[in-house]
């Protein structure tokens, strides 16, 4: 019975070793906002944080976690970071459906905690993760205001690529 | 409240049919009111404070919700954050058909203005009476209207007194333009805060007391048949079957999932009918054309035989080409779900279907229910992008739940399923000819499209089933199959008519169905992105073989001036179609279309790059310049035009359905692969505000001409022109080689 640390509780679970951790997070936990999509670490839409390193919990075991701190978005969304990249899509209306946003948000607040980040590692970790809709440039859009807050300043503000682009 | 309608008018609406005359003037006014004129159907002051505004029209990302909002605060002269747009539940919101073909501004959001609109008078007009001035002495703000000598009256007493009991038949008057504060600025998205922080949003988000969590084991190929028993249980879950239906049920989803894999190792499945594995080659389409239609005034017609071919004997030059496009995948991130509850007389349903109404009915006659006793409520899904798994998971959904009555089940289709039972987007084949005169205008056009069927939506049958597991049951209810579209720009021939001023022209619709397992159905734009990527192309192909710029070329034949405006905007923003000097593997190219031929205009420019070594392209930028009538949430417009062009960009890049022998060999995203972060161009957008032309949708208009876009700027870079979707690097080689 692996014991499970999330998001600072912890949680001694009836469960197998081999669960995979997305569904003791959802269903044991109640936690909503790792989310399925593939179940093949394709999409990215399921993203935790193990130890501090982004997952896909669709592909971790939770044997393979006992004992180890996991963070989902409900906790890492209250961090300083957290907030800023949160209200930082959310005054972009970064989203149309939104099902891929909770696990790109995990990647762009694991990235922001460890800043500076150059803004190409920071596109490279996006495409860990899939999104259907075009929600593309706006995210890349926020995510250079995190990242790269004064791209001419590094000299590549004009150049193509990466949604750079103003409306 | 129920449709008052026929299942036809009900139909026609949901088709997008276009009425005439003072009909379309009113339908234009009105939207939905037309086929439900009762007020207190659309809005309700439920409590101090709050407005409520019902929709049929659902959130499928495209922000209609907060759009809604925006209006109804508008006319109402009341705060957004008042508004509550409730969700749409069958017998309960105004039947609006479905939410597809980007109408929920045209029809939901002119009936909600309308509705809004008519009850802030009637509002006032208590008001006049309650506080004895004149109507004209008033001033709203924010719910509260003040006399000039400081007397105030809430809509919200105004409102106890009674349901308004009102039949709206004309439009009235509208909040002036000048004084809007809404419209036309937008508000923030209304559903983002909690999908984006991940809160429970979703389908597969809802938790009801005692709920089960269930799996379908799909067979392995279209139409196979388990032949022999399955165990009751698998561990801890059950196995729930009807015929060759089987699914497994647990306390979670875990277990549910764990059970499936178990499960699958056991079954035996027999039969079935192979996909035909050329399904997508002209001459097997050519070869399984049911019926052919001309296209006259956007309809196709099915009175007399199409005219013959245009002769093109005294022009100049006489241009042919064939372009075609995939079977595509909707390739929603997440895969479809569904929530039902059976009490053994009634079953509740909680699905991302695009049309509940008709979802609801459908479920009923397979499961044999009284339609009454069906009811299902919208909850949000993943984008689906047109129909797509969500209607199938309810059934699959219900059959469970009949199984287990009186418990909550909660069913979601596994990633594979998803990319493999779909409806396909279908696959297309246009030919294109056009003559030339010595004047360098085109003189005739004739065009020729070939198109499997683009609507298996589930409408409610005389006879069978559209839902995928109907068919499977004992005894099976008989798969109806799509039938051709034949309204006004519907299915295959959506933008199969130029835009432009062409000459003699002759454009015909050849329907394709071939009685094999394959299922498509509507996928966003529907005919519109084969028709303008082949219309586009070639009207590139014409100017260069008459010698002109393909601005200049397109100008010269169109007189529409909202069309020639959006053209020379994304010309302009892009700087012209000229790539920067001394890069010869650069190329910039032009795609334009008002989608359906009625609705918004968009044109785009973009610039890619593709190295004869890899010929692999990558995409650097695009401007695109749109105008869809009156702006009424400019950020939301942006967002869905952007979003059209990227999806669009992936389909015309790297999308297609490869056939197996099974059905589609594609059953995850390494074998279907779509645009990545890091493939995504600057993208730069102008919005052109016509606030006299009324407010139209746009998630589907960028997506022709994206792919125009990138076709021409393809054939710019390479010198070679490449007609058959998509332009993977093979594709690109395949025509380098042929020029060689
Ligand atoms: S669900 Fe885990 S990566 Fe897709
Ligand atoms: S916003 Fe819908 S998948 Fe990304």
């Amino acid at each position: 019975m692996p014991v499970l640390y999330v998001n600072d509780g912890e949680h001694d679970l009836e469960i197998g070793s081999n669960l995979p951790l997305l569904w003791a997070l959802r269903d044991q936990i109640g936690l909503s906002s790792p989310k399925y999509g593939c179940g093949l670490e394709q999409c990215g839409a399921c993203r935790v944080l193990v130890d501090g390193v982004p997952v896909a919990s669709c592909r971790t075991r939770c044997g393979d976690v006992a004992g180890r701190p996991v963070a989902t978005l409900e906790a890492l969304r209250a961090t300083a970071e957290g907030h800023e990249v949160i209200e930082g899509l959310l005054r972009a209306n970064a989203a149309q459906c939104g099902y891929c946003l909770p696990g790109i948000a995990v990647t762009l607040i694991w990235l922001a905690m460890r800043r500076p980040v150059p803004f190409d590692e920071v596109v490279r970790a996006l495409d860990d993760h899939l999104c259907r809709c075009g929600s593309h440039p706006r995210i890349l859009r926020v995510a250079r205001r995190i990242f790269d807050p004064d791209p001419d300043a590094a000299g590549d503000g004009s150049r193509a690529g990466h949604g750079n682009g103003e409306t | 409240m129920d449709s008052a309608l026929t299942e036809d008018g009900v139909l026609a609406a949901a088709d997008g049919r276009r009425a005439i005359g003072d009909e379309s003037t009113r339908r234009r006014l009105l939207g939905s009111l037309v086929e439900h004129p009762l007020l207190d159907a659309w809005l309700a002051f439920p409590e101090e404070g709050r407005v409520t505004v019902r929709t049929g029209k659902v959130e499928l990302g495209q922000g209609i919700r907060t759009a809604l909002a925006i209006i109804a605060a508008e006319e109402l002269v009341v705060s957004p954050a008042r508004i509550d747009v409730a969700r749409t539940t069958t017998g309960s919101t105004p039947d609006e058909g479905f939410t597809a073909g980007s109408r929920s501004i045209e029809q939901s959001g002119a009936a909600v203005r309308q509705a809004c609109a008519h009850a802030y008078r009637l509002l006032r007009d208590r008001a006049a009476a309650r506080l004895e001035v004149s109507a004209d002495a008033l001033v709203a703000d924010d719910g509260v209207f003040t006399t000039s000598n400081g007397d105030t009256v809430s809509y919200f007493e105004l409102a106890a007194e009674g349901p308004f009991d009102y039949l709206v038949t004309a439009p009235a008057p509208l909040q002036p333009a000048a004084e809007h504060r809404f419209i036309g600025r937008g508000i923030p998205r209304l559903d983002l805060p909690a999908k984006i922080s991940g809160a429970p949003a979703y389908v597969p988000d809802l938790r009801l007391p005692g709920m089960r969590f269930a799996r379908v084991l799909r067979p392995p190929r279209p139409g196979a048949t388990l032949e022999t028993a399955t165990p009751a249980t698998v561990g801890s879950a059950d196995v729930v079957r009807d015929g060759s239906f089987v699914a497994v049920v647990a306390g979670s989803e875990g277990e549910a999932e764990e059970a499936a894999e178990r499960l699958a190792a056991l079954l035996d499945w027999r039969g079935g009918m192979g996909f035909p594995l050329d399904a997508a080659d002209p001459s097997y389409m050519a070869a399984h054309v049911v019926s052919s239609y001309p296209i006259i005034d956007g309809l196709a017609s099915d009175g007399p035989a199409p005219p013959d071919p245009i002769s093109h004997d005294d022009a100049a030059l006489v241009l042919h080409s064939r372009f075609t496009k995939p079977f595509l995948l909707h390739g929603s991130i997440g895969p479809s779900a569904a929530v039902a509850l059976h009490d053994g007389a009634s079953l509740t349903v909680w699905s991302h279907s695009q049309g509940v109404g008709f979802l609801g009915k459908s479920l009923a006659d397979v499961l044999g229910l009284d339609r009454g006793a069906v009811t299902v409520h919208h909850l949000d899904g993943a984008g689906c992008y047109g129909h797509n798994g969500a209607d199938d998971a309810a059934l699959d959904a219900a059959l469970v739940a009949r199984a287990c009555q009186g418990q909550p089940i909660s069913l979601r289709w596994a990633r594979a399923d998803e990319h493999r039972f779909e409806p396909l987007g279908p696959a297309m084949v246009v030919d294109l000819t056009a003559s030339l005169g010595r004047d360098g205008r085109v003189s005739s056009w004739d065009e020729d499209i070939l198109t499997y069927r683009h609507n298996a939506r589930p409408l409610p049958q005389a006879t069978g089933s559209r839902l995928l597991a109907s068919w499977s049951l004992d005894p099976p209810v008989e798969r109806s199959r799509a039938a051709p579209m034949l309204d006004f720009e519907a299915g295959g021939h959506r933008n199969g008519t130029p835009h432009y001023e062409l000459g003699a022209m002759r454009v015909v619709k050849r329907d394709v169905d071939d009685a094999s397992p394959l299922r498509t159905s509507a996928m966003r734009s529907l005919g519109a992105l084969a028709n303008v990527f082949a219309i586009e192309s070639f009207m590139d192909e014409l100017a260069s073989a008459a010698g002109a710029d393909p601005v200049a070329f397109r100008l010269g034949h169109t007189s529409d001036p909202r069309a020639r405006a959006v053209i020379e905007a994304a010309v302009e923003l892009a700087g012209g179609l000229e790539v920067p000097a001394g890069d010869d593997s650069v190329g910039r190219g032009l795609g334009f279309a008002q989608y359906e031929n009625s609705m918004a205009y968009v044109a785009v420019v973009v610039e890619l790059e593709v190295p004869a070594r890899t010929a692999q392209i990558t995409l650097r930028h695009a401007w695109i310049a749109a105008d869809a009538g009156e702006i009424i949430d400019p950020d939301g417009l942006l967002n869905q035009i952007e979003g059209g062009f990227v999806q669009a960009a992936s389909w015309t890049i790297k999308e297609k359905v490869e056939l197996g022998p099974d059905g589609p060999s594609c059953s995850d995203w390494d074998s279907y692969p779509i645009l990545r972060f890091s493939e995504i161009p600057s993208i730069h957008t102008k919005l052109i505000d016509r606030p006299d032309c009324p407010p139209v949708g746009a998630g589907e208009a960028s997506c022709g001409p994206a792919a125009g876009a990138i076709a021409n700027a393809l054939a710019q870079a390479t010198g070679v022109r490449v007609r058959d979707l998509p332009f993977r690097p093979e594709a690109i080689r395949a025509a380098f080689d042929a020029l060689d």
